[in-house]
């Protein structure tokens, strides 16, 4: 199998290479090669979806032949970490790399398949040449091919590192990279607007949704990652600025910045060179996210094998930033835009400020991670900035982030009234200052002042969003009547872009709210105890009852109960640690179990108003001895030394007859297993024996849990601003870039409305955007006629639905008023 | 005032604050850096100094005490001296000896005192093959 394995990475290395060159012998609008190149990157799809069948096969049929399985799974890992066990080897992702790709540019083609024929066989050919490097790599360095076999094929696999054995193994690599890879899509078709020099918002509006699936991708990984540090690796910590944490950090916030910025290319012209700047940024640092991990170049917590790779995808960065730096310089004409910012009370304005201030807190993201680097090169000495550095300029960077997160969405795109600015901020002011006071006179907060600061424009911009809804839904019930909560459904549903984004705000600033009260207000006790004591951790009487013990084939875990006293309720947490025997081989002696993997498991009991985390380090150090006095004892008794009971010279005798005879060894191996089982079992009571000491950290952490709460409300909000639109009726399909101008023209038109509804824009201001938006809308409409018409002598009407949302043709009020009139 | 002279002025004043930020983290970097270095040079640096340590755990070196622990590193080559090692706390999942460590703390009496919450032990390598297993 890994033969044929490799055949179909080959050849899906050759699809690559011809697709991205069938697609650039098309660039002059040669259709049938446009065609062919599409259906090319199809089949690399086709062909990399069975490479990773393949191996996904060969890991659940413990297949030892390839090196890949034997090296990251056992016949002992549970099934559902072999699935799992992939993306843990070096190869193994790259493979994952080049096939979310193949899916990505796939999806990309197919909906742009009947749109942007300028472009898109450059963006083709851009997608086409990355997929081509990754394979490409696989099959050429040294070392990472994920089809490597061995021969004679060994009985059993080294395993899976207990430490990835987290349920998050399975979600948090995947989702990395899918969000890493995603971003290519909107790099290639910038790419091919730049070459074609078709720079108005078309390879925006063919690629945002790739760009919010892949930031959404990259946030629920981050999130899966600090959670696993969380409950897992980091005692307690959810971020370290480690530098592969940075390293995913970094596109995510260029991401962000991105999906604000391109709404101002779409709606106003405006922002073009920082637009496909911010794009190059996002994708090169998603390449970087990638080199990072496979390069030793930096210290990390994260595993750096010192691998092959790293140098051949620095080289693909450098390509990528220097050829698009190139291109941009000399399409600078192109890019300029004939507009300018009419105020600095907009809309725009808010977002140039919140794009500035992502940027800000990128730059300083990236000079920390690589200050080693640089200051290697600066002063000749390695140096490295830890935590506090980043959270001196990192925090007021977020509490700004908030600030103009709660701003925006209260003003209207062009300019604002005084007295609408008057009217809309009124609320969300009286809640900041309501906020504040009561966390002045109630609270210890103002300890603080940094979280001072994020809890009270939190409320600021909460209550901002809160308006939003609140004063839509009003307009529309002034207008049609209704219950609150049909209005509230109709408008979400109608708005799906809008009301998404706001609830992905919410969910970030209530995510934000969590780091704040974690890291400002948070208890951490490192405690000594002895079954019986108690010690009290910010007002909580915390007991150590009893030490327990469990023992299986595969780990020793030593455990405590505590008893938590809170409030006059208590409850009992569980905290224990695992030694695992090591991976590969046969039984080996009991000490061995100690020098193995060990992981926490901790006690967590997780509240609104603070989590309540403890892990237990047990003093094995009597367990030991009482490992090796065992081994010992079972060396005697297999030599069948003076004085060893029968069965010990029954099992020697067994046992040299096993070297000899093969049929004996399965016999053999089970009686030493179950001596040793029986051994373990006394082994794990000496550390009930000898007391149960053990080391403790408790950790009290407020609001930690709307961390976690506010990730899923943002990703809640994205999958809504995500969602496909009804069904269309058959001919008003959004199938050419003109039914995609006059859907976006068609939002515009229901994003005024809903402005005028909730008195963001003043009625003279909304008579004059309106008409504007109104005329342009029905000079689309009557240029979709047209080739509609054309289209139809040509090839019979249209087929399937595109990537459009919103209204139904013809419909694109907001609020359900007017649909646009002729003449 | 003119459109554009108000476009200018913004302009300098963006860049303006831009520069001042850009050369204040420059500037705190450089100083609230930590630097790094490997076991063989912390034992032929000054004491006093406070150094992040990059080194190997020497396998079977791991004591315990009272509330801390001790063990010895060596560079992450294998090589140069022994360098022995204090630390107090919690110790992260993956720590034993043979595994690499990053750690903050500085030299006192010839052993090297780590400070709390600092000690960081790398995975054992996601992606290379456990071979000394």
């Amino acid at each position: 199998m890994s033969s044929l394995g490799g055949a179909l990475l080959a050849l899906a290395f050759l699809t690559a290479v011809s697709a991205a060159v069938l697609a650039l012998l098309g660039r002059r609008g040669d259709r049938r090669r446009i065609d062919l190149s599409r259906r090319a990157v199809y089949a690399l799809c086709a062909l990399l979806t069975a490479c990773v069948a393949i191996i996904e096969a060969a890991f659940l049929g413990d297949d030892f032949s390839f090196e890949l399985v034997q090296g990251h799974s056992s016949i002992e890992t549970p099934t559902f970490y072999k699935l799992a066990a992939m993306w843990s080897s070096q190869e193994g992702s790259l493979l994952l790399w080049a096939w979310v790709l193949s899916i990505a540019a796939a999806a990309a083609l197919y909906v742009t398949r009947d749109r942007l024929r300028e472009l898109v066989p450059w963006a083709t050919a851009v997608m086409a040449g990355v997929g081509a490097f990754f394979t490409g790599l696989m099959l050429f360095a040294p070392g990472v091919n994920p089809f490597s076999s061995l021969s004679p094929a060994p009985a059993d696999g080294v395993g899976l590192n207990p430490l990835l054995q987290h349920p998050s193994m399975m979600m948090h690599p995947p989702m990395l990279y899918s969000g890493y890879v995603a971003f290519t899509v909107p790099f290639a078709f910038a790419v091919g607007a730049l070459v074609t020099r078709r720079l108005d918002a078309q390879w925006i509006r063919a690629t945002r949704r790739f760009a919010l699936v892949a930031w959404a991708f990259l946030g629920v990984g981050l999130l899966l990652g600090a959670r696993w540090s969380y409950t897992e690796l980091g005692w307690g910590g959810y971020w370290a600025w480690d530098p592969v944490e940075n390293a995913a950090l970094m596109p995510w916030l260029t991401g962000t910045a991105f999906l604000h910025s391109i709404m101002v290319q779409e709606k106003r012209g405006m922002l073009k060179v920082w637009n496909v700047s911010l794009i190059v940024a996002t994708f090169a640092l998603s390449l970087l996210g990638t080199f990072l991990v496979r390069s030793g170049v930096l210290q990390s917590i994260h595993a750096f094998g010192d691998s092959t790779v790293g140098p051949y995808i620095l080289g693909l960065i450098a390509t990528v930033v220097i050829g698009s730096a190139a291109l941009i310089v000399s399409r600078l004409d192109d890019l300029r835009s004939r507009r300018r910012i009419d105020s600095l009370a907009s809309r725009e304005a808010v977002f140039l400020v919140n794009n500035l201030l992502l940027v800000g807190m990128t730059a300083v993201v990236f000079w920390g991670t690589f200050f080693p680097l640089i200051s290697e090169l600066a002063t000749g000495t390695k140096a490295s900035l830890a935590a506090p550095w980043f959270d001196r300029y990192t925090t007021p960077l977020a509490i700004l982030l908030v600030l103009f997160t709660g701003i925006g969405p209260l003003l209207a795109w062009r300019r604002v009234t005084w007295a609408a600015a008057r009217r809309v901020f009124r609320a969300p002011l009286a809640v900041a200052a309501a906020t504040l006071l009561a966390l002045v006179l109630f609270t210890d907060v103002p300890e603080h002042p940094w979280a001072l600061a994020m809890f009270t424009l939190a409320a600021f911009a909460l209550a901002g969003l809160a308006q939003e809804f609140q004063l839509g839904v009003a307009a529309r019930r002034r207008l049609v009547g209704g219950g609150v909560a049909s209005n509230l459904a109709f408008l979400v549903t109608r708005n799906r872009r809008r009301y998404g984004g706001y609830i992905v705000h919410a969910g970030v600033v209530v995510l934000l709210v969590g780091v704040a009260a974690s890291s400002s207000f948070q208890t951490n006790r490192d405690l000594e105890l002895r079954p019986g004591e108690a010690a009290t951790v910010a007002g909580r009487q915390v007991t150590y009852v009893r030490p327990w013990v469990d023992v299986d084939r595969q780990k020793f875990t030593f455990g405590a109960v505590l008893r938590v006293a809170e409030d006059g309720k208590e409850l009992v947490l569980r905290p224990s640690r695992r030694y695992y025997r090591p991976t590969g081989g046969g039984p080996g002696t009991i000490a061995s179990f100690f020098d193995g993997e060990a992981t926490s498991e901790v006690g967590l009991r997780a509240g609104a108003l603070a989590d309540l985390w403890t892990a237990v380090e047990p003093d094995i150090s009597p367990v030991r001895r009482a490992a090796r006095a065992a081994d010992a004892a079972f060396a005697a008794c297999v030599r069948g030394d003076a004085g060893t009971p029968r069965q010990c010279r029954a099992l020697g005798a067994l046992m040299l007859g096993a070297r000899d005879n093969p049929a004996l060894r399965a016999t053999a191996l089970r009686q030493i297993e179950r001596l040793q089982s029986l051994a373990a079992e006394r082994v794990a009571r000496s550390y009930l024996r000898a007391g149960g000491a053990a080391t403790f950290r408790v950790i009290v952490d407020p609001l930690v849990t709307w961390m976690w709460i506010g990730g899923l409300i943002a990703v809640a909000g994205a999958l809504l601003a995500l969602w496909p639109g009804r069904p269309r009726r058959r001919g008003a399909l959004v199938r050419t870039e003109a039914d995609a101008r006059k859907e976006a023209k068609y939002r515009e038109i229901r994003d005024a409305e809903l402005d005028h509804a909730a008195g963001k824009l003043s009625d003279e201001d909304f008579a004059l955007v309106d008409a504007e938006l109104r005329r342009e809308a029905i000079e689309l409409l009557d240029e979709v006629e047209g080739r509609r018409e054309g289209d139809r002598a040509e090839d019979g009407g249209g087929a399937a639905a595109g990537d459009g949302e919103g209204a139904e043709a013809g419909e694109p009020t907001a609020v359900g008023a007017r649909p646009p009139r002729r003449g | 005032m003119d459109p554009q002279r108000k476009r200018t002025i913004r302009l300098v004043v963006a860049l303006s604050t831009a520069v001042v930020l850009a050369v204040a983290l420059v500037y705190t970097s450089f100083s609230a850096s930590t630097e790094a270095k490997e076991p063989s040079q912390v034992l032929a640096a000054a004491p006093g100094t406070t150094y992040e340590m990059t080194g190997r755990v020497v396998k079977g070196s791991i004591r315990k005490h009272g509330d801390g622990i001790s063990f010895e590193v060596v560079d992450r080559d294998g090589k140069g001296g022994r360098l022995p090692v204090t630390y107090s706390g919690a110790v992260p999942d993956p720590f034993r000896g043979g595994r690499e460590i990053i750690l903050t703390g500085q030299v006192r009496g010839g052993t090297f005192v780590g400070e709390p919450d600092t000690l960081v032990t790398k995975c054992p390598s996601k992606f290379t093959k456990q071979k000394d297993v």
